[in-house]
């Protein structure tokens, strides 16, 4: 990785308040091919506004996105929707369309954003689902799949739109806990073949073993920032530390 | 010449009474309807085959034929036929009160199937025959969960309910047409028949809701349920 | 047997199938015509800025709030009143489309309400432009929850539409009505009429049950 590359996705000084309530107070952070940084901090610290400003499904009030080293046009809507296209996003709740197959799922964007035809986006989508491990569930709804199978769907239909970036939303917190294990494979496979993530996650072990950096977020800032094996080291008495441990003491009670 | 509103202020008395009937027409119809409602809905839920058979032809015809086309059926055809000796304000109120009846039937069935199985077993375990186990456990939380509909089915049967001029009621609809025959004010007459229409519209679905607050059981709502 | 064969019979048909085609002339562009309405009315009251919403609601409100009868009136009776005629036929189908159009337009706003933040947020952050979004995620879905309400709205408009009678539209009530005044013999024709209305309703609810097994999705009904 060559410093003078610009990073592929960079955030500078973002601010968004909703009703006179700031939620996010200048956040500015840049993510770098193949890098991995993981968002973590209480809940209301504003990691998922911050998610979302970044693709502007929510509209920031002031600050700068980058791509690719350009600064994104938030009012042209072509410009939007290529930023959208570039950086895909996992949402929490999956966000299927409920009233498509788990294949069509997958085909409707690349037919309609991609313009890919027909039969080359379902040869596309199969393969997706494959490599998610959902070949045998093409032509099932939404409503007939388990929550993890869902999220796995929504992994591929981000991934076949072959993003440059990926923004994770607590990819697993609406998850029972024994459907994380399938998606926190498929976030590793992902990992290993290098993609680039932003994830705001309660996981302790995506945060420990894929995160190049940790961010961590309260009331509207990034306090804190650092390598896991700097920030998590014991006795280095950091807030990602505290927050962590804290994590551990609750799924440990629950296991 | 009078002015249309003159005519109008003068005949209001003449309309309100008019609006008193319309009134009763509907809490008739709409009373008729509810036992009928929530007999036939506890027959097509737990009544036998031929019963369930009976009542759902019950339910289709009266959903299936329109009210105006009731009203001439049983005024002019059948309750003569009969040699029923009621005039037309009854007659409208017990053609409305059947026509709702089958509406109702459906609202209360849909409300009892709602009901978590487990409460009518609660009840049988209890030594509860069915009969006190429909009347005392499942018929009050069926109608509460039924009051939104109800409501719904109170502004329909209202509407209806303007029909029944074709048979010569004094109700809303006929005081104003004999007027406007008269007068020659049709446009302001009948809109102010439309601002009583909307006037009870609003009396019904506000002191329903009212009822509605009432008899609500705290922590208790069937949206929960489904 | 042979009673059907008597003048009284031969009558009554002649009248009710004639009625009956005026029935349907009623009833076509009634259910075309209201759900247009509806869907452009329950559109605007969903998406456009308050005061078209408002505007929107008002509408959905007044028609509902009062009866067809009245309205009806108002249109063949009251607008000569200010020098507007319409015909029997012209009334009754314009009161038809404009009161059904408000019933739909409540179905409409409803299947648009209930279709979740998620489905737009997921289809924005695909890169899905807003049309692309309304298109092919918006309407497929609100077609499924909005079909059940606005096809029974079309089953009630069979049934109203005998109150063009009183417009003096000749339609089935009205041809039957003639006979049943000229003969005296109310119950024998206002039962056969009521089995034309029977026929027609049913054969609506099978070919709405239809449509619903057509587009039915697992997990995905009415509201």
């Amino acid at each position: 990785m060559t410093i003078t590359m610009p990073p592929i996705l960079q955030v500078e000084n973002l601010y968004k308040s909703f009703d006179n309530t700031a939620i996010l107070k200048g956040v500015s952070l840049r993510l770098h091919q193949g890098e991995i940084k993981v968002l973590i901090g209480p809940s209301g610290s504003g990691k998922s506004t911050l998610l979302q400003c970044i693709n502007c499904l929510v509209q920031p009030d002031r600050g700068e996105i980058l791509l690719d080293g350009t600064a994104v046009d938030r009012t042209s809507k072509t410009s939007l929707c290529r930023l959208r296209q570039e950086v895909g996003m996992i949402f929490q709740d999956f966000n299927l369309f409920d009233h498509l197959t788990a294949l069509n799922n997958i085909i409707i964007p690349l037919r309609k954003v991609k313009k890919i035809c027909r039969r080359e986006a379902e040869k596309r989508a199969r393969l997706e689902l494959e490599q998610v491990g959902l070949a045998d569930k093409t032509e099932l709804y939404p409503a007939q799949l388990s929550g993890g199978q869902k999220q796995r769907v929504a992994m591929a239909r981000a991934l076949a739109m072959d993003p440059k970036a990926l923004l994770l939303d607590e990819p697993t917190s609406a998850l029972d806990p024994e459907l994380i294990g399938e998606v926190i494979a498929v976030i590793k496979n992902l990992a290993a073949r290098g993609m680039t993530m932003l994830m705001a996650t309660h996981q302790i072990s995506l945060i420990a073993t894929l995160a190049d950096e940790i961010l961590f977020m309260e009331q509207g800032s990034i306090v804190e920032h650092g390598s896991p094996s700097v920030l998590l080291a014991p006795g280095s008495n950091s807030k990602s530390q505290g927050f962590c441990d804290r994590l551990n003491e609750l799924s440990d009670g629950r296991e | 010449m009078q002015s249309s509103i003159s005519i109008v202020i003068d005949a209001l008395p003449y309309l309100l009474s008019g609006f008193f009937n319309t009134a009763a027409i509907v809490l008739m119809a709409m009373f008729l309807g509810l036992l009928l409602g929530i007999g036939i809905a506890v027959g097509l839920v737990y009544g036998g085959r031929m019963l369930r058979f009976l009542l759902g032809l019950y339910v289709w015809f009266f959903r299936g034929v329109p009210v105006l086309v009731l009203l001439f059926l049983f005024y002019f055809g059948l309750f003569p036929y009969l040699h029923l000796p009621i005039n037309a304000l009854v007659s409208v109120s017990v053609v409305l009160g059947m026509t709702t009846g089958a509406y109702q039937a459906n609202i209360f069935k849909g409300a009892i199937i709602a009901l978590p199985r487990g409460q009518f077993n609660a009840a049988s375990a209890l030594g509860m025959s069915t009969f006190q186990a429909i009347r005392t456990i499942i018929l009050p939380q069926a109608l509460r969960h039924s009051i939104p509909a109800w409501s719904n089915e109170y502004s329909i049967i209202l509407k209806d309910s303007a029909l029944a001029f074709v048979i010569g009621a004094p109700e809303i609809m006929a005081r104003t047409q004999f007027v406007a025959s008269r007068t020659y004010q049709h446009l302001s007459l009948y809109i102010v028949a439309g601002l009583l229409y909307f006037l009870l519209t609003w009396l019904g679905v506000t002191s329903l809701r009212y009822l509605e607050q009432k008899v609500k059981i705290p922590g208790y709502s069937h949206h929960g349920m489904r | 047997m042979m009673e059907l064969f008597s003048p009284f019979y031969q009558e009554l048909f002649a009248a009710l199938n004639r009625g009956f085609l005026m029935s349907v002339a009623l009833i076509l562009p009634s259910a075309v015509g209201g759900i247009c309405i509806g869907i452009a009315i329950g559109s605007v009251r969903v998406y456009t800025r308050p005061l078209f919403r408002r505007l929107g609601d008002a509408y959905a409100a007044l028609f509902r709030g009062t009866p067809l009868v009245v309205q009806l009136f108002i249109l063949y009776f009251g607008l000569p009143n200010i020098g507007l005629y319409l015909s029997p036929y012209a009334a009754a189908v314009i009161g038809f489309i404009l009161c059904s159009g408000a019933y739909q337009s409540e179905y409409v706003r409803g299947a648009l309400l209930s279709i979740r933040r998620g489905q737009y947020l997921g289809a924005y952050a695909l890169g899905l432009t807003s049309w692309q979004t309304i298109s092919s995620i918006v309407i497929p879905q609100a077609i499924r929850r909005a079909l059940y309400g606005c096809g029974n709205e079309v089953i009630y408009l069979i049934k109203y539409s005998s109150l063009a009678y009183v417009v003096t539209c000749m339609e089935l009530t009205g041809e039957g009505k003639t006979i049943a005044t000229e003969y005296f013999r109310f119950t024998e024709v206002f039962t056969v009429i009521g089995l034309y209305y029977l026929g027609l309703v049913t054969l609506a609810m099978m070919g709405l049950k239809k449509l619903e097994q057509l587009l039915y999705i697992p997990g995905f009904g009415r509201q």
